[in-house]
């Protein structure tokens, strides 16, 4: 009958040894692993309980599924073959010592014997292959491939760190099989064709004879065992302990809307200064870190300048909360890298490790803005901020000069009820090559017979890019008018130009737990058309392509109305290869475009330009916020596609088709 | 008690400041309303020679070591002297570095009113004075009996006088106890242009076509002797250097003149040179925005304008 | 070192000004107060002397509309003592505020004094050299830096077209400021609401306002503005020669 023949070959005293070896290697990885947890602990509270099922439901998609690891291919199938093949060889082992260390012990019986063990040979003979396979796409890809992400090192020592684990972990997989194919050349028992690997292996060594397959065996066996608790002691030392700190950091991921920022750190100034004012959660975070690049590659901030990557943020932070003698800003993170962001956020989509970036990112900001420490340009918007609610520096009773000449005259919702109250945004109302568009908004909103307002002078910039800057306490202040001027009035519905407008409002006012119903007008659009109240007279069947705006798009999910309306107009839709929440960012959010641009190669707006550019016959590039109608209308000049491509926002494709 | 109106010359390095002249245009039409004598008074240590060039009815001339170099200290000093003896119908000063540091404090010591940023006097003797950014004009009686007035450039001419005028010879008071010396001068930097402190920027815009043509804008500069600046799209394609880019990504400006050549008046360029004094557009678009903010601006063709412009830059020379 | 700095407020030029039915004043109904720019450059420049080689800072102005959160701002910025003058200052001149300030800085016996260079709405000279006055001390205005050795400063004052001259002052002294070695820096707006916490403002009365040596205005206008720019016709000869009279006429040619 076949039955596990375990420990052949092996000497009582190997056997005692591995017993020995065993129990050292799980003092060293306890110890190893309470080290890390540690020091998460010295970080600040944070809450991050609660939705348990929610929590386990996502370990399982992310980590045994590998959903969100899989989104790229390569990468993806190399890292969830070494994930499954390691996995199961590691479910074997432990099968196997339960099966002598359990159940042969203590109760005289063994499990792994019959079919059933036949079964378990193959499946880890098979399945190690996986592994195999996962290894061989890693080895060749790092040093094969070679690609960018994987090449810079802002800590030297981990190249050796990558090259480790890769050698720890394809040494244990092949001295595996090599103990298995040499055992089998010894032993031959006639299930041996159940392992076919392994058989194959034997095959080889049956030449060899015996004895020296058996001192082969035990030599190759003890150094499988020496790697195995190698690799299993390294564990918290070393990259493979993001096997331990990735689930835990998707089992703690926030799940509060993507749009809200945590609160800022308010003890011993705003933000982050030192290590220690992290939450536990951000320092988990550091520590997830697996160095793969995703974020480098998606990262507008990397892509125009190569000044900020996440990824070597992530891996500064990291190797900083181990090292002491440092200053976490200046030393290890410079304020260049932390104002290069535009909290686009293709950052944190992308993570495999569910990283979020950008909170960390914004609360270092917070400490630079607590200094006073920042460029002119964007002192100076927060200033004009400070003082007139906006960032153009124009008087508040210039907000809604655009209105002159409208007709019928724009309601004011101070004084009458609306159904929706237009929160009509710093760029749509000052910005004096948008005003025109906003017009055309007022004049779509009317022929619709909509009843809206606006809040006239009483309305102040709402405050999303000022709180991602950094810019805590001013938010507030903004937040504290607008929600004043707000309660005064008496309306159903907000809607939004600006997608950050749309973001802060619906996702960081308070509102007293009185929330009203708030729309970004590609919404309003879409549902108007739907309801039949917006009815087009014409099909403009012109062939454009669309840009889904940060806040609109991977912040809050908005997808697919505008998609609709663009439709609706009786134009064709082509995509960008980047769309939808893998688009790639104008490159103005975060409040990026009150700040000097540094040495920028290509800005992100270009190559957005340029990808829309490649797309065959495409007329128009469409957005649908205000910012990026100027970064855009300015992108096309620069690249000197002025002539080809016509950047229009969607309310001028519902105007025009009317 | 006299109706003459004094003037009190800015010089530095040997040099007569253009403030000088244009302070002694204001007071002869001053003293057209008043009907004194206008009156240069010069101060500083073997600088007679400067009285050659103003066009005053005679000069005042101090002469003492300490007045070498200007001080507020010892020009205060030699002024209130002068001042109480002759007691003028006003005495004008540079709305400067120079007028601004001693007509308050002679103001203070004398208790005669002094009156600020005065652009012009009107044909009976009114000041008007240029203020809030030079968005509010404030009109009034010349104080009586001696008004102390500090000058803004813009209102007059700065002419030279046809002949030498008479120069007093005035002994200076003693100008003890001082207590502000000179160390050094230090000379600007020359070496990299700062467009943020030209006094003239001929701008160009995408309208320039390419970077050949800079040399066009870069000529006239040179007649002027003032610098050129451009819009972005220039810099961008290195047209021309990023120092010399003006708006929001760039530097913001606020020269007496600013020539824009081919530059539409996007709001991003406009943030950064608004504030110019006066701001004249070349734009063959009649409808550019550019209009907007421009005090002058004409349609013609950038092309045939700029080399006819700078010769007769050069001529006017 | 105990430096003073008096600062005003001024009219906000991005409000658009409009002129009182009276005919002779601002209208103030619509007036939006800021601080002076070149006062700003004043606070930030005796915080960066504080910085530099230690000493006290005292800010102090007149009651006016925001008054309070420009004295926090400052006290967050770093000044140790915050001032606010209160009274009737409607009619008031650039004359009476000097000497309310000159009654004050005899009092407080600061080692130097930064005032902003001018304001944009002085009609009656500028407050730097007339407190000087008033307290006999030496004023030298434009400047742009300075360095404080024993009972001196040493200046550098600006003149037209970048000429700097480096002036040696006795203490103690009033300087007019022109722009501070570094521009002012940002507070945030948690710091100063922190400093609300703990900064006082200590008030004092002026009872009576001197207005002598102040200036009458008979009337205030606004000077024509084109809405657009005012075209130049004809050929490139025609255009030049306009063009040349305008810089002419600005003295710049
Ligand atoms: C975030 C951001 C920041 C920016 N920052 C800046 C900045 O700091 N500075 C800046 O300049 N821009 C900036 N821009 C760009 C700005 O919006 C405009 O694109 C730019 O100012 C346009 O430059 P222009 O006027 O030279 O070109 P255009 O808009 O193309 O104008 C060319 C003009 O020249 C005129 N013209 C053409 N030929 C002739 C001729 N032969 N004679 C006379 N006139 C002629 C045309 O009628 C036209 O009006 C920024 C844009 C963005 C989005
Ligand atoms: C970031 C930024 C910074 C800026 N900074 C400055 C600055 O520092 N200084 C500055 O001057 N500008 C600045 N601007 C530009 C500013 O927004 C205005 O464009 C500018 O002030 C216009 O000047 P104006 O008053 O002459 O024009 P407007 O007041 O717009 O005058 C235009 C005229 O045309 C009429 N008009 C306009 N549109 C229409 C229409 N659709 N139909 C019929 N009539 C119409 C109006 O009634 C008006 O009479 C900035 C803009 C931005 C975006
Ligand atoms: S949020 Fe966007 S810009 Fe910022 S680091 Fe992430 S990808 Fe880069
Ligand atoms: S932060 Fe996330 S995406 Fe970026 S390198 Fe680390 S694990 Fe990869």
């Amino acid at each position: 009958m076949p039955i596990r023949d375990t420990f052949w070959n092996i000497p009582h005293w190997a056997e005692i040894a591995q017993y020995v070896a065993a129990f050292l290697t799980m003092a060293i990885f306890v110890a190893g692993v309470v080290r890390r947890v540690l020091r998460w602990r010295q970080g600040r509270a944070e809450k991050r309980s609660g939705n348990f099922w929610q929590r386990i439901w996502s370990l399982v998609i992310q980590v045994f599924a590998q959903r969100r690891t899989l989104d790229e291919t390569f990468p993806g199938i190399m890292h969830f073959s070494i994930f499954w093949g390691m996995l199961v060889l590691a479910i074997g082992t432990a099968f196997a010592t339960v099966d002598w260390d359990v159940t042969h012990l203590f109760f005289g019986f063994q499990i792994l014997t019959g079919w059933f063990y036949i079964v378990f040979e193959l499946m880890l003979d098979i399945l190690g292959l996986l592994a195999v396979l996962g290894l061989g796409m890693a080895i060749q890809r790092r040093y094969g491939t070679r690609p960018a992400r994987l090449q810079n090192f802002p800590v030297k020592k981990l190249a050796g760190d990558d090259l480790y684990v890769l050698v720890m972990l394809s040494f244990i997989v092949l001295s595996g099989y090599l103990t298995e194919g040499l055992r089998l050349a010894v032993t031959q028992p006639p299930w041996a064709v159940w392992s076919p690997i392994g058989n194959a292996i034997a095959a080889f060594f049956l030449s060899l004879g015996d004895p020296t397959n058996q001192t082969l065996h035990l030599v190759i066996w003890s150094l499988h065992i020496l790697t195995a608790f190698g690799a299993l002691l390294s564990i918290p030392f070393t990259k493979l302990f993001h096997i331990l700190s990735v689930p835990t950091n998707i089992y703690f991921r926030s799940l509060e809307p993507a749009g809200k920022l945590p609160a800022a750190n308010m003890e011993n100034g705003a933000g982050v200064k030192e290590w220690k004012q992290f939450t536990w959660k951000q320092l988990l975070d550091f520590e997830s870190c697996t160095r793969c690049g995703r974020c480098q590659d998606v990262c507008p901030a990397y892509a125009s300048s190569q000044i900020l990557s996440p990824r070597n943020m992530m891996v500064k932070l990291d190797a900083h909360i181990w090292n002491n003698g440092h200053a976490l800003h200046g030393d290890v993170i410079s304020a260049d890298e932390l104002w290069a962001c535009t909290t686009c956020r293709a950052c944190v989509q992308v993570c495999p490790a569910f990283i979020d970036h950008v909170t960390t990112f914004v609360d270092m900001r917070r400490h630079l803005v607590d200094q006073g420490s920042m460029d002119k340009m964007l002192q100076d918007a927060l200033a004009n901020l400070g003082r007139y609610g906006n960032s153009f520096g124009q008087s508040e009773r210039m907000r809604a000069k655009w209105t002159q000449g409208v007709q019928p005259a724009v309601k004011d919702a101070r004084r009458e009820a609306v159904e929706y109250l237009w929160f009509v945004g710093d760029y749509a109302s000052y910005s004096a090559t948008l005003t025109d568009i906003t017009r055309k908004t007022a004049d779509v909103f009317q022929k619709t017979g909509l009843n809206f307002g606006i809040l006239f002078d009483a309305e102040r910039n709402a405050g999303n890019d000022v709180r991602r800057v950094g810019e805590e306490g001013l938010f507030e202040m903004l937040a504290d008018k607008n929600s004043q001027a707000l309660a005064k009035c008496k309306f159903e519905t907000i809607v939004t130009t600006d997608p950050h407008t749309y973001n802060t409002l619906k996702n960081e006012y308070a509102w007293n737990g009185n929330r009203p119903n708030i729309l970004h007008y590609a919404e309003l659009l879409d549902q108007l058309i739907a309801s039949g109240r917006i009815k087009f007279s014409k099909k403009l069947g012109y062939k454009v392509t669309y840009h889904d705006p940060c806040y609109l798009g991977r912040y809050n999910g908005i997808y697919d109305a505008p998609r609709r309306v663009i439709e609706a107009t009786g134009c064709e839709l082509v995509e960008m290869p980047r769309n939808r929440d893998c688009a790639f960012c104008c490159g103005a959010g975060g409040g990026r475009i009150w700040m000097d641009e540094k040495d920028v190669k290509e800005r992100p707006s270009e190559s957005r330009i340029r990808e829309a550019i490649a797309l065959a016959g495409v007329q128009a590039f469409v957005v649908a916020c205000p910012k990026d109608l100027t970064m855009y209308r300015d992108a096309v000049k620069t690249t000197g596609n002025e002539k080809d491509m016509l950047v229009k926002d969607l309310i001028e494709l519902v105007y025009e088709a009317l | 008690m006299s109706q003459d109106i004094f003037v009190v010359v800015e010089h530095l390095r040997e040099q007569v400041a253009d403030i000088s002249h244009v302070m002694l245009a204001g007071a002869r039409q001053l003293s057209g309303s008043t009907g004194g004598k206008v009156m240069a008074v010069l101060l500083g240590q073997n600088t007679q020679g400067l009285a050659n060039s103003l066009a005053a009815d005679g000069v005042l001339y101090v002469d003492h070591p300490s007045l070498a170099e200007f001080t507020s200290d010892a020009y205060q000093l030699a002024l209130a002297g002068l001042i109480q003896e002759r007691s003028p119908r006003a005495v004008i000063f540079g709305h400067s570095s120079i007028g601004m540091d001693i007509a308050s404090g002679l103001s203070a010591k004398l208790g005669f009113p002094v009156v600020s940023s005065c652009r012009n006097f009107t044909a009976d003797g009114k000041f008007v004075s240029q203020i809030c950014g030079g968005k509010i004009m404030a009109e009034g009686e010349l104080p009586a009996p001696t008004a102390l007035v500090t000058m803004v450039p813009g209102g007059y001419k700065a002419e030279e006088g046809n002949q030498p005028p008479a120069v007093e010879t005035i002994a200076a008071p003693a100008l003890d106890n001082l207590r502000i010396s000179i160390k050094q001068y230090i000379e600007p930097d020359t070496s990299d242009v700062d467009i943020s402190k030209e006094a003239v920027l001929v701008s160009v815009g995408r309208g320039i076509q390419n970077k050949d043509n800079i040399e066009l804008a870069t000529e006239l500069a040179e007649a002027l002797g003032c610098a050129v600046s451009a819009s972005r799209p220039v810099v961008d394609q290195g047209w021309m250097p990023t120092t010399r880019l003006v708006g929001k990504s760039g530097k913001r400006v606020k020269p007496k003149i600013y020539l824009a050549l081919g530059i539409s008046g996007a709001p991003e360029h406009v943030e950064g040179m608004s504030d110019s004094q006066v701001i004249i557009a070349v734009n063959t678009d009649s409808n550019a925005p550019i209009y907007n903010i421009a005090k002058y601006g004409t349609t013609v063709d950038m092309f045939d304008l700029l080399p006819v412009l700078t010769d007769k830059v050069k001529q006017a020379k | 070192m105990k430096i003073a700095v008096p600062v005003k407020f001024v009219p906000d030029l991005v409000e658009e000004l409009t002129i009182d039915s009276g005919g002779t004043a601002l209208d103030t109904s619509w007036l939006r107060l800021i601080i002076n720019e070149f006062d700003d450059h004043a606070v930030e420049q005796a915080i960066l002397l504080k910085e530099r080689g230690g000493g006290q800072v005292i800010v102090a102005m007149s009651e006016a509309e925001g008054a309070d959160d420009f004295l926090f701002a400052s006290a967050a910025k770093g000044a140790d003592q915050l001032i606010k003058l209160t009274g009737d200052f409607s009619a008031s001149n650039n004359h009476a505020l000097a000497r309310a300030y000159a009654d004050l800085l005899k009092e407080l016996q600061p080692d130097l004094i930064l005032t902003g260079v001018q304001a944009h709405n002085d009609l009656d000279g500028s407050v730097g050299p007339l407190l000087a006055e008033y307290l006999g001390m030496p004023y030298v205005g434009y400047v742009s830096g300075l360095t404080v050795a024993g009972d001196k400063v040493t200046v550098r004052k600006e003149y037209a077209g970048g000429l700097i001259a480096e002036m040696e002052v006795n203490l103690p002294a009033v300087l007019g400021i022109q722009a501070a070695e570094q521009p002012p820096r940002y507070v945030a707006y948690s710091k100063i609401r922190q400093v609300m916490g703990t900064a006082k403002i200590e008030e004092r009365v002026v009872a009576d306002l001197d207005l002598s040596g102040g200036i009458t205005v008979s009337r205030m206008f606004q000077p024509e503005v084109a809405e657009r720019a005012t075209m130049i016709e004809g050929s490139p000869e025609e255009v030049a020669d306009k063009i040349i009279g305008i810089l002419k006429e600005l003295g710049t040619l």
